[in-house]
């Protein structure tokens, strides 16, 4: 196969239709716009069902309701978006129907702007919707990751019955870059022995998130957790770069993963023990990898960079445990770190002895 | 109860019965329902709104094919009752998900059962995109002019002066607002095929619900467009009412309102009537 240049949303739009996506409801938010107008020729084209909703309120209820009939349905959206998805989320979620969700952050809070952020790592991760569950959450650096992830998006969210999340930001959604689509995927003919496609020569199937009973809803309950513990032991992904050596170990997501590379490189250049830990899975959390790269001992501190105040960053220290420092630079309001910014932060760690400076964070944000 | 006592001499003037075996089924469980007990509170008229559309199901022939889905309100537990593949939508979102399962399964019969508070509140914008985009969805939209399941607050359908539990004063339209003509709404834009206003206070009147409640599902097995029916219903536990008393509640303070009647019948439903 050849490379051709994608836009970020095309090409995540392309990538959901080679994955085998039968249905697309949305609605338009920058930066990620091109995405549900890619698909609103592409899946009338293929005779695909496309819908764009009267709101993310309407386009979620209408994945969900895609969903309960069992076929492959995604939407996508961006921050603002995704705080009107969450009723709806939590009722996929504890329906067990399968989404996948495409999220391409914008600043915020509020209306914010339009630029990159990772300002939703909290709502992503920790938060996506009421009660207690999880989405998966797939952080690609590079448009061609995020079409690459984009071909196992369904197959996790059917084999775990769950919604998984790709989340991007504005830059990803925005910028283009040469990407190698993969084939289409082929899928089987027959529905899943949950969905509803009419109670035919069997008795009605009923799919709900209403138990009363507070028995049958911690019941439910335990049945959720159980399913997030194995998609915790089995679903993480991670990359690491010049990270066994490292002596400075920076942990960053996404389009930061990416810069951080550059910082990396940089950094090895100039004498520096420098490396990248980057989790490509945000929940799971790939926690007992990186807890194994600072119990090798190498590792003197950790710089955590995001573009936001400093949400994985918790993550980070809650693993790293104290045994090391945990430093922390960012940027908001959609300004992206460069490995300008980066570099003389690992630069003065270098030169305090390993974080005796304490706590970087003011001092990147001063 | 009244108890009748038949005596030996008037049982033997009595023409005798045909046996058991002879006997001819004349009225029966729809095959649509389920054999559930329902929640639904003495008086109240969600069980015959059951009963017409799973006759309804049953006489169009579409029950292995029929997708129902359930509101938030009294009514949330109506999969449990329709022998049906059912689902559970979010507060007022049932249009949405309908719109959900209709686009992917075309073929399919979509309804949703709604209340006033998830229909006519919450869900109004659900239900008017359902409608503008001219949807192939049978909506039943029970209004019983409170919110029922949460002890009888307001609804947008309250009448003027009507006390609930959030209106102690009686509805103030001053402050309150007034009752909310949401089927009239409906009506007059293009992608709705059939709306109806029926009500459940007379047989005479449960009849032409049951009538409405076809047409409504007709639209949609003709693909001419969203069908709904708003069927005025009784809360008697809210209402502080007897059930007699509440039937003549809706004839007497909601009719006024909410005049019955088909607000829309679109010309390809005329030859079915």
């Amino acid at each position: 196969m050849t490379k051709e240049l994608w836009k970020g949303n095309e090409a995540l739009a392309e990538a959901a239709i080679r994955a085998g996506v039968e249905a697309f409801f949305g609605y338009p938010i920058t930066p990620q716009t091109e995405l549900l107008e890619y698909m609103s020729r592409r899946m009338v084209e293929l005779g695909l069902a496309f819908l764009q909703a009267e709101s993310e309120i309407g386009a979620i209820n209408m994945v969900y309701g895609a969903a309960c009939a069992g076929v492959r349905v995604m939407t996508s959206s961006s921050s603002p978006g995704i705080s009107l998805m969450q009723e709806g989320l939590s009722y996929i979620a504890a329906s067990e129907v399968p989404v996948v969700l495409v999220n391409i952050m914008r600043g915020g809070p509020g209306l914010g702007n339009i630029q990159p952020s990772q300002g939703d790592y909290f709502l992503m991760t920790k938060t996506v919707g009421h009660g207690d569950f999880h989405a998966i959450v797939l952080a690609p650096s590079t448009i061609q990751e995020a079409v690459d992830l984009m071909q196992i998006a369904f197959d996790l969210a059917f084999k775990y019955r769950t919604i998984v999340t790709l989340l991007g930001d504005g830059s990803l959604g925005q910028m283009m870059e040469p990407v190698e689509m993969p084939p289409f995927k082929e899928w089987p003919e027959k529905r899943p022995d949950w969905a509803l496609r009419g109670a035919k020569d069997r008795p009605p199937r009923i799919i709900t998130s209403l138990y009363l009973g507070a028995d049958k809803l911690e019941a439910v309950n335990l049945r959720l957790q159980e399913k997030l513990q194995r998609i915790a032991a089995n679903e993480v992904r991670y990359e690491t770069f010049m990270a066994d050596d490292a002596e400075h170990l920076i942990v960053a997501f996404g389009t930061v993963g990416r810069i951080a590379k550059s910082a990396v490189r940089q950094a090895r250049a100039n004498g520096m023990k420098a490396g990248l830990f980057r989790p490509i899975t945000l929940w799971p959390y790939p926690e007992k990898e990186l807890d194994a790269l600072i119990a090798q001992g190498r590792v003197k501190d950790i710089l955590v960079v995001e573009m936001n105040a400093g949400q994985m960053l918790e993550d980070v220290k809650r693993i790293a445990a104290q045994r090391v420092p945990v430093h922390f630079t960012g940027r908001m309001g959609g300004v992206i770190p460069l490995p300008d910014d980066i570099l003389p932060v690992l630069e003065a760690l270098d030169a305090s002895g390993n974080g005796q400076n304490g706590h970087k964070r003011e001092m990147a944000f001063a | 109860m009244t108890v009748t006592q038949v005596s030996t001499t008037q049982a033997k003037s009595m023409p005798s019965l045909p046996r058991l075996e002879e006997m001819q089924v004349v009225y029966k469980k729809p095959e649509s329902l389920t054999d559930a007990h329902t929640h639904y509170c003495p008086g109240c008229t969600h069980g015959i709104i059951h009963r017409l559309i799973a006759e309804v199901i049953d006489e169009l022939g579409v029950r292995e094919r029929t997708i129902g889905v359930a509101p938030v309100g009294c009514a949330v537990f109506a999969y449990e009752y329709f022998n049906v593949d059912g689902c559970e939508a979010a507060h007022g979102r049932a249009p949405a998900m309908a719109t959900g399962l209709k686009r992917v399964m075309p073929n399919h019969i979509i309804f949703t059962y709604q209340g006033d508070g998830d229909l006519a509140s919450i869900g109004g914008n659900e239900i008017l995109h359902a409608a503008g985009r001219g949807e192939n969805l049978t909506v039943i939209f029970v209004n019983n002019a409170v919110y029922g399941m949460t002890g009888g607050q307001m609804a947008p359908t309250t009448p003027p002066g009507m006390v609930t539990t959030s209106s102690p004063f009686g509805r103030d339209i001053q402050s309150q607002g007034y009752p909310m003509h949401i089927t009239e709404m409906l009506a007059i834009m293009p992608g709705v095929a059939y709306a109806a206003r029926r009500s459940m206070h007379s047989v005479a009147e449960i009849r032409k619900t049951k009538k409405a409640i076809r047409l409504a599902f007709e639209a949609q097995l003709k693909n001419l467009g969203l069908g709904i029916v708003e069927i005025l219903s009784s809360c008697p536990t809210n209402w502080h009412l007897g059930p007699v008393e509440s039937l003549d509640f809706i004839r007497d303070r909601m009719i006024p309102i909410f005049p019955l009647g088909e607000l829309k019948v679109h010309e390809a439903l005329k030859q079915s009537k």
